[in-house]
């Protein structure tokens, strides 16, 4: 170790230096990387032909961009880094605060407050986005997320086709809705149902496979659902899909038909709005999410999910104590899958229209990444991830004063799916376990003490 | 059989095309046992560097040998995925090697969409059509092959031949083969297990490069979310041939590329997709290490 | 009572696991080659022999992890209930006949608490109880019960490993020995007539190794289970087997009792590897050796 002995004006230099160096070949490999794709761009012109559009300036922005932060972060970003990982070596973790202790009662009470106090501070209609945009769209991720957290947290199987079940669900509900006029309350435990048994037949062929082969079959799965939803035209309307979908009542009481003489509006002599409906529906999927959490809370303390959990350690372990992996992997998968179905058909009746096109992989995707960088198993960092990834997203959306700053030509939501993708690389890399790493014991002798995500595996089922 | 001929020749075509993708997933697979999901995207982005230099140099040249125009197109598109995937691996998947194995697989479709996302972005959302290239059509005993396809199918070979070698025969290849079997034991015995590991990158990269000038070359056309469908073919071709074996990822890949085509010859073509991932399911439901791969064996 | 003294009487009458021309092939090897023993109710039987005789291959057979090219392993429950364990799937076997075990690497699960890992071994019980999670779901006391039950056999087994003060650590935490130890109080948690334990003295330092003679011994005195034990190390083996079978190459080379298996020419030229004609010798030697030792305890 020569280097101690240096002074550290030469340390200084020398990185100074090394940054310049660095900085310099970032730069480099930026205009590698970007010369084709940001330097020009490819439009059709009046007679549809292919053009070339010169944009050198912003290439160098990119290039400049590169090689500046790769010389900030060697010279200044990554020594005050490591100084600060140095000095705080201590655990600070002494006593947790009041807030953190009751995080989830906290935001269970604020969902529940979150409606009317949208509606006091943007007005009835105003209320609308905040509802459906951020609230509904959010809570069906989390449920999503959630139920998908059984198959992948908890059982250790890596699911890429979980959307085939939301599809399900979806389609349960539009058809058989459609089809037999069934209303919401009956074919929401149906839609359950039938996606679990789909979980079922789709789970049956797979449980021998391990790992990443499970994965790319499961994904196959999803694919085949989604592309027989596509072709069967006679019966799902193919991509254009299937619409009209009924609306769900309030246990049948009210109704949020504007023609029913029992309308939710009009009973209780408030003025039509859309937004009685949506606000409805958020509190309908916050059930649906709180009975997911709530179920797999309660599962986890039984025989079941406690064989689920030492599926995701150490299969061959479980078989040797008498479990019976085979039946224990098909019933995190239907549960799993019944979640998805539940949601499914939410979803449907949110939307009232249902098409192929809702179902794609990149959903499943989506939802295992929320799983992944919630932190696997755990419920809050699951919920916190769907919050900072579907809500981060939604909210470029409104940054309209972006457009400001680029241009009336800069429409934010193209870059959600962007910022998305490098949102899921920035956090694996930054916390490859996901937000909540450690795992809270089922059960305890003296004192609950969470688990260290070092101990905990992954799964290779 | 005039016609089933005809299919077999298109289908070899297409499985080329796959093959020379399926490469890239089964090599990296093979040394650091990851599901390398950016690489259909890296294809796309192969065919997108291919298109926007063919737009340059016939805007800049004109009149130029096709022969010259595709040499270029083809050299510059494995420059740029060779590049993109060296700053991939280097940035997004090496920090998290030897972590949680979840990390790098959700990093790695995190970057899928991320990149075909750029592109959409950089390059908008429309389909890019190109003149045709090659238009030359032989006709042999009755059976219609254009220059397009054997300019594929030879390509292929000499790709495959080249790559054979250096994977069997050289150092470099004795490295990766080295890293693949036991990645602690090749970095006692002084390889540079970082470099082998890029330079496996580079080289699945470049390959999808190639593949996704000659997809680009054949349809005369791309888009930005040219990517996902191919890269799922491929990588179902990489499994079906028996993932990390070279000559297996070929063998899948055209087996691929015929069920396909015979598929929507002889059926019908809405559900040749479906046709596809049936078999990628039965393959791994019933023999999961594929044809020409190893079975692993359940240590107790 | 008189039933017990009965069994005690009748020992070598009442095998509780009869294996019997049992070969295993790999390929075209064969790792096991007719290969017959019996383990008697209430001992300790130890299976030993060289490296790569095929003794894991055995255990793997008898707890249905590989199966058997032919042969018969039969187990027979104290109430006379017999189980022909080759037809049976691995976790039947630990369920239904009641054959636990242990394995050569650790197989813990790491990332549940100690306490936690003995539930789960208590997973087919529990699953009875609560109505196959149904019932429990409901809140129902039924499975209350079978869970505070749960956790008392869990709390019995912690103490009799010496564990008790780590119950609520990660398992992967433990220590090597203390995993060694969670790992047979794991299987004895599944309530098993025959406990298999695959190299259990492996890597265990001598300290660690007389606490594991120990609680191997109480496992038999006091829950009567029967041991079907592999092991290297020959200060556990002659200490606490009632019975020893040798294997060399997949076959049978001597059974019998530890001292009759000490003396067995066949076997010290299995250890030593020496001729048929040095074994004599060899055997003279390692008596003037034992008695040299035996005199300076």
């Amino acid at each position: 170790m020569s280097n101690i002995s240096h002074s550290p004006e030469s340390a200084g230099g020398n990185l100074t230096a090394r940054a310049l160096r660095e900085g310099i070949f970032a730069g480099i490999v930026a205009l590698g990387l970007f010369v084709l794709f940001v330097g020009l761009e490819t439009t059709q012109n009046i007679r549809n032909e292919l053009v070339l559009n010169q944009r050198w300036g912003l290439l160098a922005i990119f290039v400049a961009v590169a090689a500046v932060g790769r010389f900030l972060t060697v010279a200044y970003i990554r020594p005050w880094m490591d100084a600060r990982k140095a000095a705080a070596k201590a655990p600070a973790e002494a006593d947790e605060s009041f807030f953190k202790r009751n995080f989830s009662k906290i935001a269970i009470v604020a969902l529940l407050i979150y409606p009317p106090l949208m509606v006091m501070l943007f007005g009835v209609q105003g209320s609308l986005k905040w509802v459906d945009n951020f609230g509904i769209q959010i809570l069906i991720y989390v449920m999503l997320a959630w139920g998908l957290n059984i198959v992948v947290g908890l059982a250790g199987l890596l699911d890429l086709g979980y959307v085939a079940f939301y599809a399900v669900g979806a389609y349960s509900y539009a058809l058989l809705s459609q089809y037999f006029g069934l209303s919401f309350w009956i074919l929401l435990p149906l839609a359950g149902i039938l996606a679990a048994f789909w979980g079922m037949i789709l789970g049956f062929p797979v449980l021998r496979l391990k790992g990443d082969y499970l994965a790319i079959v499961t994904l196959a799965f999803g694919e085949i659902i989604r592309l027989v939803l596509i072709n069967w035209t006679e019966v799902t309307r193919g991509t254009f899909g299937v619409s009209g979908i009924p609306k769900a009542s309030v246990f049948g009481i009210w109704s949020f038909d504007v023609s029913a003489p029992n309308n939710f509006a009009k009973a209780f002599s408030l003025p039509m709005s859309s937004a009685y409906y949506k606000i409805f529906l958020f509190y309908l999927i916050l059930a649906l999410a709180l009975l997911t959490a709530y179920v797999t809370i309660r599962l986890r303390r039984m025989p079941i999910g406690r064989a689920w959990e030492a599926l995701r350690e150490d299969e061959i372990a479980c078989r040797s104590l008498g479990i019976n992996t085979v039946t224990t992997k098909l019933t995190a998968f239907s549960i799993g899958a019944m979640f998805g179905g539940f949601a499914g058909s939410f979803f449907a009746v949110r939307q009232g229209f249902v098409s192929p096109e809702s179902f794609v992989f990149l959903e499943s995707a989506i939802i295992l990444a929320i799983v992944v960088l919630g932190g696997m198993g755990s419920l809050v960092g699951i919920a916190v991830a769907a919050v900072v990834m579907v809500g981060g997203t939604e909210l470029l959306r409104e940054m309209t004063f972006l457009k400001a700053i680029f241009g009336p030509d800069f429409t934010p939501e193209l870059y959600r799916m962007l910022i998305f993708g490098l949102a899921m690389v920035i956090v694996m890399v930054w916390k490859p376990r996901g937000f909540v790493g450690s795992r809270e014991p089922t059960a305890f002798l003296k004192e609950r003490k969470a688990v260290s995500g070092s101990f905990t595996k992954e799964g290779h089922g | 059989m005039e016609y089933f001929v005809q299919q077999l020749v298109n289908g070899l075509t297409l499985g080329s095309i796959y093959g020379l993708i399926a490469i890239g997933y089964t090599m990296v697979y093979g040394i650091i046992g990851m599901i390398n999901f950016a690489h259909g995207d890296i294809f796309m982005l192969g065919g997108f560097a291919a298109l926007i230099t063919f737009l340059v140099l016939t805007s800049v040249f004109v009149g130029l040998p096709v022969v010259l125009l595709l040499l270029v197109m083809m050299v510059a598109a494995m420059l740029t995925a060779s590049l993109w995937n060296w700053t991939i691996e280097k940035m997004a998947y090496r920090p998290l090697r030897g972590s949680f194995r979840l990390a790098p697989l959700i990093t790695a479709i995190g970057m899928s969409i991320a990149l075909s996302n750029f592109i959409q972005v950089t390059q908008g959302p429309r389909n890019k059509p190109i003149p045709p290239l090659v238009s030359s059509v032989y006709n042999v005993f009755g059976i219609a092959i254009s220059l397009k396809q054997i300019i594929i199918m030879l390509l292929t070979a000499i790709l495959l031949t080249t790559f054979w070698y250096i994977v069997n025969k050289t150092a470099l290849g004795r490295a990766q083969r080295a890293t693949e079997q036991d990645r602690k034991m090749a970095a006692l015995l002084g390889i540079d297990v970082d470099r082998t590991i890029s330079v496996t990158f580079v080289m699945g990269a470049s390959l999808a490069a190639v593949a996704g000038t000659m997809y680009l070359m054949y349809y005369g056309v791309t888009v930005f979310t040219d990517g996902f469908i191919p890269g799922v073919k491929a990588f179902t071709a990489a499994v079906l041939g028996g993932i990390g074996s070279l000559p297996g990822a070929v063998l899948g890949g055209m087996l691929i590329g015929l069920i396909e085509s015979l598929w929507s010859a002889y059926f019908t073509i809405d559900y040749k997709d479906v046709a596809t991932f049936s078999i990628l399911a039965i393959v791994l439901i019933f023999k999961p290490s594929g044809i020409l791969g190893r079975p692993e064996v359940e240590k107790v | 009572m008189v039933s017990e003294t009965m069994t005690t009487n009748t020992m070598t009458a009442d095998p509780i696991l009869k294996v019997e021309h049992l070969s295993m092939r790999f390929g075209g090897l064969m790792a096991i080659n007719d290969f017959s023993f019996e383990a008697q109710r209430g001992e300790i039987t130890a299976l030993i022999g060289p490296n790569g005789a095929g003794k894991t291959t055995v255990f793997n057979c008898v707890t249905g992890f590989y199966k058997p090219t032919m042969g018969m392993i039969t187990m027979r429950q104290k109430g006379g209930k017999e189980f022909l364990l080759e037809r049976l799937n691995d976790f039947e076997i630990t369920r239904d006949a009641k054959v636990a075990r242990t394995f050569q690497n650790i197989r813990l699960f790491s990332g549940l608490t100690v306490l936690e890992n003995l539930l789960v071994a208590q997973h087919n019980t529990l699953m009875k109880a609560s109505g196959y999670t149904v019932l429990g779901l409901l809140g129902l006391p039924g499975y209350k019960k079978a869970a505070a039950e749960s956790i008392e056999v869990a709390r019995h087994w912690l103490e009799k490993a010496d564990l008790i003060a780590r119950a609520d650590d990660p398992a992967g935490d433990l220590p090597y020995g203390a995993q060694r130890r969670l790992e047979i109080a794991r299987a004895m948690c599944t309530g098993p007539e025959v406990l298999c334990l695959d190299e259990p003295a492996a890597g265990l330092n001598p300290r660690e190794s007389l606490a594991l003679n120990e609680l191997l011994r109480s496992i038999r005195k006091d829950s009567g289970t029967s041991i079907l034990l592999i092991e290297h190390d020959m200060s556990v083996v002659m200490e606490i087997s009632d019975h020893v079978v040798v294997l060399e190459y997949g076959q049978k080379i001597s059974d019998g009792t530890p001292d009759h298996v000490k003396n067995d020419p066949k076997v010290i030229a299995a250890y030593l590897g020496v001729e048929d004609d040095e074994v004599e010798e060899v055997i003279e030697e390692i008596e003037e050796i034992e008695g040299t030792a035996g005199g300076s305890h």
